[in-house]
């Protein structure tokens, strides 16, 4: 089928929602998800959304650019920083107009609570930036921007998975194409603007707080059509995930006063962030609990630590941490009111993707060039705002932000142009690459692959990284390349195959893992979330600069672009 | 420890009726049933079709009739449910294939209340204010995540197609009483229509099958009672 939007926005999570109420009632505008929205992983977001309203204390948006810049390790590019804290303040308050239900302050204004790394004036102690609704702000957001596109009649088409993405000869973005769940028909979109919004990689690691859906594929296809990915090597492990299963508990437990013990229930971090402590950024805090527990202060010597609420009133747990309180019940069989909560870092956040403008326009190359009418948005992008280490509640400001701006381009160049002509046979590649799944005679098992794929990355491309192991990473990867060559699709229906899709979305994770790996073997220092043990320092000299992964058919090619430093000169990162 | 499962299938491009295939697999008594489910499916039986997707409760994707309640298969551990799991898809809905059910109609049941803020005065250049107890007013059913776990469990829904369900409501409640809304007499008008709240037998279902702990027949009373009292403090 071939259908014809102004715009096509891929994936309805909060960038691609946000992106869609910019554009709703002034162009025709298409939403595509391989879900159905409201399934989108923005609702599994938590603790907040931080902008500096100053609501409680005194807080200021360039104090909120300086937290994110450090907090990113340096390799933030400042310009867009900028944007991302200034803006922050408008998008909160245009959430609440479109009715967020916000936690309040005894005034009725947005309530805001403390979140790791979030300080006033330039690191001096903790503020309260988080504007909150209970620990389900993630929840909130998406189901306010999918009632802002029910309102303005969005067309949506739920289920439907991008297969490609449609660049003609001359480097346009003309459409994608669509693989509909439901029925195993193939959808040509035809556009004068695309919107990738199609959120995260975490699949990639066998413990993740990520959705099973969450498989890179917008990252994944760009980088198949030859587009880079940028600082793939930057992934962020959140501390505190269940043990072994992966699921979040959010920041926001040590917002409102929790504490890391280990097993001989010191509070560890007074000797790794003695300012900060619990509230350190994240990679500080996941590579702390590694310490701690390759020194044999894990909890009984095993591989986790405890999180501890039980100081806490048990009013704050119930009505302020009342989902996790949930899930730890649920999952567990304990009670945050009066038991320890055994945690171990989860994959969690990929802070690199596909590099763009602070208006979300793709680009290309080390010199920004623009790919026309192609625009990425939230965790597939890289803007880059996070640089080496994501700040938490900044991704739910990178959404609003940057989906935001991206809307509001993505009208610009709608209303500049005319329809670019698709290329010629716009579905082929799609339509043999099902086919191929579909009537090939291939044995191996994808699910197989993804299990292996999982457990090396967790291993060898975790907090901890060396060459030996990123090598040995390499040619495991390869193996599993050839093997995927032979991958057989055992469900041969066209209704609702999710082997089929599982099968395609392996694909998809492989593709990333090579790029996460290529670049944290070229990376060789440490900063932010990615830590050498090989090279333990951060490298300003040699490594203050973006790496940008090209897949070319003689391998992985690294390029490199470098940093947007405006306001705030690198300096060592302490907390 | 080894679990039996019962599952319902059906594939439309070859049966003329459902029927119930059974595995045996090995799952620790901590796993969930939706990692029951991916271990038949990913490594015995290729075909097992369902929707899933967060794992951890929270998107609403997996709601499913387990041992005969409905439950999203990635908030039941296997050693709350037992030894012999037989699952089903949602009652009341058209089944597409095995576990996965046509939502159309709940999503335009959804549509069909208004549910997104309606203010029409000028947007101030902040926030809108609201006290916190009037906040906490409508906290209750802003938890909702469309599962369809309560509008499945109905039994006013398996008979009567034109009844808007309890998750309708529910969505519903929480702009009626939102401070900051002005639409609620038009919910009002649509829930007053014989496809509307008067449906309710009060029947209780709703609530206990809710995954998220939704007080869903105290939503439903106090929308009958507004429609009675003309109150919607």
């Amino acid at each position: 089928m071939y259908h014809r939007f102004d715009a096509v926005i891929v994936g309805a999570g909060g960038a691609g929602l946000m992106a869609a109420a910019q554009l709703a009632g002034k162009a025709n505008v298409a939403v595509i998800s391989k879900l159905y929205p409201t399934r989108s992983h923005t609702g599994a977001a938590q603790g907040g959304v931080a902008a500096a309203l100053g609501n409680l204390e005194e807080d200021h948006w360039i104090w909120h650019m300086f937290d994110t810049v450090k907090g990113g390790d340096y390799l933030v590019d400042q310009d867009a920083a900028e944007v991302l804290a200034r803006e922050a303040i408008d998008a909160v308050y245009e959430l609440e107009h479109m009715g967020l239900p916000f936690n309040r302050t005894p005034d009725g204004r947005i309530d805001q609570r403390r979140f790791g790394g979030h300080t006033r004036n330039f690191g001096e102690g903790p503020v309260r930036r988080a504007c909150y609704a209970a620990d389900r702000t993630g929840h909130m957001i998406l189901q306010t921007l999918y009632q802002q596109g029910i309102k303005h009649q969005v067309t949506f088409f739920n289920e439907m998975m991008m297969l490609d993405l449609l660049i003609t000869d001359d480097g346009v973005c003309t459409g994608v194409v669509g693989y509909d769940i439901h029925s195993g028909e193939i959808h040509v979109f035809h556009a004068k603007a695309v919107l990738l919004a199609t959120g995260g990689f975490g699949r990639v690691f066998k413990v993740t707080s990520n959705a099973l859906s969450l498989a890179g594929d917008g990252c994944a296809i760009a980088f198949r059509r030859g587009l880079p990915l940028e600082d793939m090597e930057f992934f962020q492990f959140h501390p505190t995930g269940i043990y072994k299963l992966g699921i979040l508990l959010s920041e926001a437990c040590r917002g409102e006063g929790g504490i890391l013990r280990n097993d001989k229930g010191e509070r560890f971090m007074e000797r790794y962030a003695p300012t900060l402590l619990d509230l350190a950024p994240r990679d500080m805090v996941s590579r702390s609990i590694y310490m701690e527990i390759r020194e044999g202060r894990g909890i009984n010597g095993q591989d986790y630590v405890h999180l501890d609420l039980t100081h806490l009133p048990a009013e704050v747990i119930e009505t302020k941490l009342p989902d996790i309180t949930d899930f730890v019940r649920t999952y567990m069989g304990l009670d945050p009111v009066k038991d320890l909560i055994p945690i171990q870092p989860t994959a969690h956040y990929g802070m690199g993707g596909i590099p763009t403008d602070v208006d979300g326009r793709v680009t290309i190359d080390e010199e920004n060039t623009v790919l026309p009418g192609l625009y990425a948005a939230g965790e597939c992008a890289c803007v880059s705002v996070h640089g080496a280490n994501r700040l938490g509640t900044n991704s739910l400001v990178d959404l609003i932000v940057f989906g935001r701006r991206a809307g509001r381009h993505m009208l610009k160049t709608i209303n500049e142009n005319d329809f670019h002509p698709l290329p010629k046979e716009p579905d082929f590649r799609a339509r043999a690459e099902v086919s191929a799944l579909l009537e090939g005679d291939g044995t191996e098992n994808a699910n197989v692959i993804r299990e292996e794929l999982q457990e090396a990355m967790f291993r060898d491309c975790g907090v901890f990284r060396t060459a030996e192991g990123l090598i040995s990473l390499r040619e495991k990867l390869t193996e599993l390349r050839h093997r995927y060559s032979r991958v057989g699709v055992r469900d041969k229906n066209r209704t609702f195959n999710m082997d089929l899709v599982e099968t395609i979305e392996t694909g998809y994770l492989l593709d990333i893992a090579e790029a996460v790996v290529a670049g944290a073997l070229a990376r060789e220092e440490s900063r932010g979330g990615h830590f050498r043990e090989d090279f333990p320092e951060r490298d300003d000299v040699n490594w203050l600069k973006h790496t940008l992964a090209y897949r070319t058919s003689g391998g992985i090619e690294m390029r490199y672009k470098p940093v947007v430093i405006t306001r705030f000169e690198p300096k060592e990162r302490k907390y | 420890m080894q679990v039996h499962l019962r599952i319902q299938r059906f594939n439309p491009e070859v049966d003329s009726k459902p029927y119930f295939e059974e595995y045996d697999v090995e799952v620790e008594p901590t796993d969930r049933v939706l990692d029951a489910l991916n271990k038949v499916k990913w490594f015995r039986d290729g075909t097992l079709t369902y929707r899933r997707s967060c794992a951890h409760g929270v998107c609403g994707s997996d709601a499913m009739r387990i041992n005969g309640r409905n439950r999203l298969a990635c908030k039941v551990l296997i050693r709350d449910v037992g030894t012999d799991i037989t699952i089903e898809p949602l009652v009341g809905f058209r089944v597409i294939r095995d576990l996965v059910v046509d939502m159309e109609p709940f999503f335009n049941a959804y549509k069909s209340v208004m549910p997104f803020l309606i203010n029409d005065d000028p947007e101030p250049t902040t926030e809108r204010l609201q006290s916190p107890e009037n906040r906490e007013r409508f906290d209750d059913t802003t938890k909702c995540i469309l599962c369809a776990c309560c509008t499945s469990a109905c039994p006013i829904t398996w008979t009567n197609d034109e009844f808007v369900g309890p998750a309708a409501i529910v969505n519903a409640h929480r702009f009626i009483y939102d401070s900051r809304d002005q639409g609620a007499a038009d919910r009002l008008a649509v829930l007053n229509q014989k496809s509307g709240v008067w449906r309710c037998r009060t029947v209780f279902n709703c609530t206990e099958a809710c995954p998220r702990g939704i007080q869903v027949t105290r939503a439903i009373e106090e929308v009958k009672r507004s429609l009675l009292t003309g109150d919607v403090s």
